[in-house]
């Protein structure tokens, strides 16, 4: 057990390229990538839905592969690529994922929705789903 | 999150230096059970250290003919693995049986080695738990006690661990390779995980100071006849009641050796070696595998919530080792149990 | 009218949530945004003995620590707590005073520049409580349960007629606790705008219930809160309610003249509504040929030691089953939890469960296809108030559900069907729901480019709120619905109530049309009096509104483009305002039926339940869009699958702690634990309804589906499993 100390660590300079853009920001080392996303750059299309990997509302790709941003540390993230929610589009065209959603109603709330497109891409890109049942269980890491 | 330093480990040698001086460090890669313990205030370091750079991601093979698996290899790379794959599907079979896609990508096979335990209690800072606070008691022993141990339990603790991967490596015979201070070590898996006896807060055999660099699977991989059966409240991403790791080599229908590890009973992956050889030389029949499950589970005792358990892992053993037997493994995405 | 309505329109905020552009109630900021984190009591009774905030405010970036005993002033009489959905009681204070009512009530904020160094401080916080003795669990304190006023009167003899009865069945059904887990967090950030004006954005299903609440508590006036939840991130129920973190976050901005959030972790969110652990005793008479001779429906709930929580659980018999004899009667216990709440389709999620899984149990001691039972004992009246219905075509529900699901391949006895190493069972059941209408009002911009807004206070918590107001205003104004914004969720637009009840669709609908219509009329006399005016001396009432003009119904060459008669009348806009209130009529009773038929695969000797197929034959009247309806009913379909398998929260009576506060071990279904789902919507013409003919969906998704699953497992097994959830131990013995 650490001790409590009150005085807080130095801030930690952290490069992120988020949707193609570098952000350098000072962080203090308990800042969740998903915290830095929300709070520190209000890209908010990525959502807190527990906090804890138990929901996947808050999965992002951070060079390439779908990961739980709740649980990752920014500053470990140093230099990493990240995707969002906000950089699937390009050019205003939704990504084909978004448009199938919409397409297929496959939302309501839409508050998981980010995390289930950006984990539905990360899934595509793992290339090991071939069948609905291995969907089903590949994406099952989205409530 | 409590108030802690974090320093980022330029090698293996850089993270022993860094652990040695401050007890209350800790060491962080994928970060998937340390950071959740941390939210919870369950796990309050001092300082995180972060290994996540460190050149611990090789999947090679041994001169003898078996894989030494850097211990930063993400969960999903190594279930993965065409070599994992091929050779230890057992292996990847566990893997993909736990967690989520994500947290797989995330969490490292040294990090999966060290989770703690999802018992409430330990969860919950507000109730008695001897693994967080030694000393104040076990609440799970009278309380809420469904998913909790039959196997190896104490008087102190009776909380399960929650590892998937670990009950394959179990079966598999896998070693442990350690370095700390005093140069590197190697353990047998089996050993790494302790039961909790009157020391419930430690998990593991790692010593304090130390560090797990690789995870050595040896030659015999059971790739044929195996299979890794989880069972569970719901059809994913939940935690097993009763886990089986199973591995068979038959010589026709006669069981010439025989790997049986239970997750989700005990304080750690369960074997018996008994229960193993009493299968050698018999044919694989669903009633030598009750035999061998009575014996795996010998000396197993509920409390209020979990007898069901025992029979429960009875019959997951028996229909693990048939479905080892039929060469037709658990599909972890096709449900139906064959 | 016809072009939207009755469509598989897509959502028409799907692009601003596909994209992340949606912005949610804690995703607000504003200029020197502080956050604030709840610390919670670990103890359900007793007092605050001393509560020690210094080392929590030693901590760089900490503002301030609220408690009852440092916070600005609140109300201090029940009646300013008291919400429009509020029970009967004396409403929960967030740190009003130093005692305990519950295990994880708020007792301490702490406000800090960043909101994980709020959290961090948070557990510095040091607590000295005085506990109080406690009781937590339903069932041991059974026997203290006060009768609540009946929901419905007996008839007959019930009793007697059981007694008397040729064929008896009577059991104890348990519905646990269960948690509605909004994917969204609760949220509020509440807006510091100077001279104590506030806006907060508040995850809500009634921004105005809570914008009046914030005034009585605070004593504002009503200029000085809007509240705002243009979207909502699931809610369920647990947002009618106004929730702590509301009042908590608006203390704070108070205190510190700053804007404020406040974000509940999941695990407190376990502190707040639930819905409440009932057992639910059912008994049922019936003569040898499967008529029903009595019913009995008693129902023990839980509820709060403040509040009298209590829904209609028990008297869903009087509008499925036909029995000379019935009595009901709703119990409550009062234990030292939190009050619980409306939970998607409160008490006839619970209350039918359990009647349908009777009336299973009584048609194999009948030996009787559980359809026929149903179709034997058929209503067509309300038993209770004696009235025909709206509409039901329940019977139709039956059919076209049971041919769908093939349900004339079963075979009755359990244990008799398999796939191999698993038993096969197939289960169905009937749910019922009513079909509300509350008042709402619209208002309707027409501008002379022909876009319109609509806007109206309704929530849209993810029921499609939104894009069905646009398919009825599109309709109703002649306009293609990319002309038509729709605004909806802030308080200072026209009155909605709590958006709850599945009574949404058809209030906000018919509210469009009213406001549409006074366009019309507008409309209309200007067209009429252009010179040369081609609808000159038609009848007012044959001029319609079409494909951007003002037309001759049935001659469409008769007509006056919408742009041109806003020119000549030298209008920008039209601006209509109408408050839809729907006539008093006691002469029907009102309701949507389903029948629910759930295929279930038992692993035979691990117990493993999997539900393979689910079809959902649903009559609720019109539907306005047959896309997000669907997904409204697959939805409650998934709910049905979570409460008959999955969903409970446990709680450690020793201690009254909830063990299970988290969505890991609480478990919902996966995307594995789904698989088909048949939607198939009855045609349900209703003329006596409402205009539209429209029932709401909601909550009718779910009613009837856990009992369906639980049949089916009895089916497949033979084991008749009367606690919820049906766990795989459950099965083993």
């Amino acid at each position: 057990m650490g001790d409590v100390t009150h005085e807080l660590p130095d801030r930690i300079p952290t490069r992120l390229v988020i949707n193609g853009v570098s952000h350098t920001l000072d962080l203090l080392p308990w800042t969740t990538l998903l915290d830095a996303l929300r709070d520190h750059l209000a890209l908010t299309g990525t959502k807190k839905g527990c906090d804890h990997g138990q929901c996947g509302a808050c999965t992002v790709l951070i060079d390439g592969r779908r990961v739980n941003s709740c649980l990752t540390l920014a500053v470990m993230k140093d230099s990493a690529e990240i995707t969002t929610i906000e950089g699937l589009a390009k050019d205003g065209a939704l990504h084909p994922l978004q448009q199938a959603f919409i397409d297929h109603d496959a939302f309501q709330c839409g508050y998981c929705t980010p995390g289930q497109i950006c984990s539905a891409a990360g899934l595509l890109a793992e290339g090991r789903a071939r069948d609905a049942d291995q969907i089903r269980e590949l994406m099952s890491g989205n409530l | 999150m409590n108030n802690f330093r974090y320093s980022r480990a330029s090698d293996i040698a850089d993270a022993i230096r860094l652990l040695a001086p401050d007890p209350g460090a800790k060491l962080i890669a994928g970060g998937t059970n340390l950071i959740d313990l941390m939210k919870e205030n369950v796990e309050r370091p001092s300082r995180l250290i972060d290994i996540s750079r460190l050149p611990l991601r090789e999947i090679v093979e041994t001169p003898d003919g078996g894989l030494r698996i850097g211990a930063l290899v993400p969960n999903s790379d190594l279930a993965y693995h065409p070599l994992i794959e091929q050779r230890y599907p057992l292996l990847a079979s566990a893997i993909l049986a736990g967690a989520s896609a994500q947290l797989r990508n995330m969490a490292s096979v040294g990090g999966n080695l060290m989770q703690r335990t999802r018992c409430p209690y330990f969860y919950d800072t507000a109730t008695p738990c001897n693994k967080r606070s030694l000393g104040s008691g076990c609440s799970a022993i009278d309380g809420l006690n469904r998913n909790h141990a039959i196997l190896g339990t104490s008087n102190s603790c009776i909380a399960t661990n929650p590892s998937d991967m670990s009950v394959a490596l179990a079966a598999l015979g896998a070693l442990v390779h350690i370095a700390g201070p005093n140069g590197e070590r190697t353990i047998a898996l089996t050993d790494f995980h302790r039961l909790p006896d009157d020391k419930p807060h430690l998990d593991t055999n790692l010593g304090s100071g130390e560090i797990i660099i690789a995870v050595e699977l040896p030659p015999h991989s059971f790739a044929r006849n195996y299979s890794y059966l989880k069972i569970r409240d719901r059809m994913s991403y939940a935690f097993a009641l009763v886990s089986v790791a199973a591995a068979l080599e038959l010589e026709g229908n006669a069981i010439s050796g025989a790997r049986v590890a239970l997750g989700g009973v005990a304080h750690k992956p369960w074997r018996s070696l008994e229960a193993e050889a009493a299968l050698r030389g018999q044919a694989a029949t669903p009633d030598h595998f009750g035999h061998a499950a009575d014996l795996l589970l010998q000396g197993a005792s509920a409390r209020s919530h979990n007898g069901f358990k025992i029979e429960l892992a009875r019959r997951a053993v028996v229909r693990t080792l048939m479905q080892a037997t039929n060469a037709t493994p658990q599909s972890q995405a096709h449900k139906k149990i064959a | 009218m016809n072009g939207y309505v009755g469509t598989p329109t897509s959502r028409v905020d799907g692009r601003a949530k596909v994209t992340g552009a949606a912005k949610y109630a804690g995703e607000f900021t504003a200029d020197r945004l502080v956050h604030g984190f709840v610390v919670e009591a670990t103890i359900p009774r007793g007092r605050i003995a001393q509560l020690d905030t210094s080392e929590a405010l030693k901590v760089a970036g900490v503002l301030d620590v609220l408690t009852h005993a440092n916070r600005p002033s609140l109300a201090d009489k029940d009646d300013a707590w008291k919400d429009e959905v509020a029970p009967e009681g004396s409403p929960f204070r967030p740190l009003y005073d130093d005692t305990i009512k519950f295990n994880g009530q708020p007792i301490a904020l702490v406000v800090a520049e960043e909101w994980a160094t709020a959290k961090f401080a948070a557990t510095l916080v040091r607590i000295d409580y005085e506990q109080a003795e406690f009781a937590t669990d339903l069932e041991a304190e059974r026997g203290g349960a006060s009768e609540m006023d009946k929901p419905h009167k007996p008839r007959g003899d019930a009793a007697g007629a059981l007694a008397a009865a040729a064929l008896r069945h009577e059991a104890d059904y348990l519905i646990p606790t269960e948690h509605h887990n909004p994917m969204e967090l609760y949220a509020t950030t509440t807006v510091w705008e100077g001279d104590g004006k506030l806006t907060v954005y508040d995850k809500t299903q009634g921004v105005q219930n809570v914008q009046k609440f914030l005034c009585g508590v605070f004593d504002k006036k009503p200029e000085d809160i809007r509240v705002l939840s243009p979207y909502v991130g699931g809610a369920f129920g647990s947002g009618l309610r106004p929730q702590y973190q509301v009042v908590l976050a608006t203390l704070a901005a108070l205190a510190l003249k700053r804007s404020v959030r406040v974000v509940l972790t999941r695990q407190q969110m376990y502190g707040l509504g639930y819905r409440p652990m009932t057992i639910e005793r059912v008994a049922l008479g019936a003569k040898s040929d499967g008529t029903l001779d009595a019913v009995t429906h008693e129902a023990i709930a839980v509820t709060s030691r403040y509040e009298d929580f209590a829904r209609n659980d028990t008297g869903w018999a009087e509008q499925l089953y036909s029995s000379p004899n019935s009595s009901f009667s709703h119990k409550l216990v009062h234990l030292d939890v939190s009050t619980p709440s409306d939970m998607r389709a409160p008490g006839a999620a619970s209350g039918v469960c359990a009647l349908e899984c009777a009336m299973d149990e009584l048609a194999v001691a009948l030996n009787l296809d559980p359809i026929e039972l149903r179709l034997k004992c058929y209503s067509d009246r309300d038993q209770s108030e004696n009235l025909p219905y709206t509409s039901k075509q329940l019977r139709q529900c039956y059919a076209r559900g049971a041919e769908a699901f093939g349900w004339g391949r079963r075979d009755p006895a359990p244990r008799s069907m398999r796939d191999g190493k698993e038993l096969v069972g197939w289960g169905m059941a009937t749910g019922v729901w009513e079909a509300l209408q509350m008042p709402v009002a619209v208002r309707i911009v027409l501008t002379s480019n022909g876009h319109a807004e609509v806007s109206c206070a309704a929530s849209d918590i993810g029921t499609g709120t939104y894009t069905i107001v646009a398919q009825v205003a599109a309709d109703a104004l002649g306009l293609p619905i990319e002309n038509i914004s729709v605004r909806l969720a802030d308080s200072t637009l026209p009155q909605a109530p709590v958006e709850g009840g599945s009574w949404m669709a058809a209030s906000s609908a018919h509210a469009v049309l009213g406001a549409a219509e006074d366009i019309r009329q507008e409309l209309a006399r200007h067209a009429q009096a252009m010179p040369s005016s081609p609808l000159a001396g038609v009848d007012a009432q044959d001029i319609i509104l079409a494909e951007g003009t003002i037309a001759k119904a049935g001659e469409r060459g008769r007509a006056i483009s919408i742009a041109d008669a806003m020119r000549y009348g030298k209008l920008e806009r039209i601006e209509k305002q109408k408050l839809n209130e729907f006539p008093e009529d006691k002469s029907h009773a009102r309701n949507t039926h389903s029948a629910v038929f759930a295929e279930v695969k038992v692993d035979e000797e691990l117990g493993v339940i999997r539900v393979t197929r689910v079809v959902s034959a649903v009559a609720a009247g019109r539907i306005l869009n047959t896309k997000t309806g669907r997904s409204q009913i697959m939805g409650g379909v998934v709910w049905g699958i979570g409460m008959a398998l999955h969903e409970e929260t446990v709680m450690d009576h020793r201690f009254g702690r909830i063990m299970n506060a988290n969505i890991a071990e609480y478990h919902i279904p996966v995307n594995a634990d789904v698989h088909d789902i048949d939607v198939i919507f009855v045609d349900e013409p209703d003329t006596h309804i409402n205009k539209l003919g429209v029932k709401g969906l909601g909550e009718i998704g779910i009613v009837g589906v856990p009992a369906a699953i639980a049949n089916a497992v009895y089916h497949a097994t033979g084991k008749r499993i009367r606690r919820f959830p049906i766990t795989l131990d459950k099965l083993l013995g």
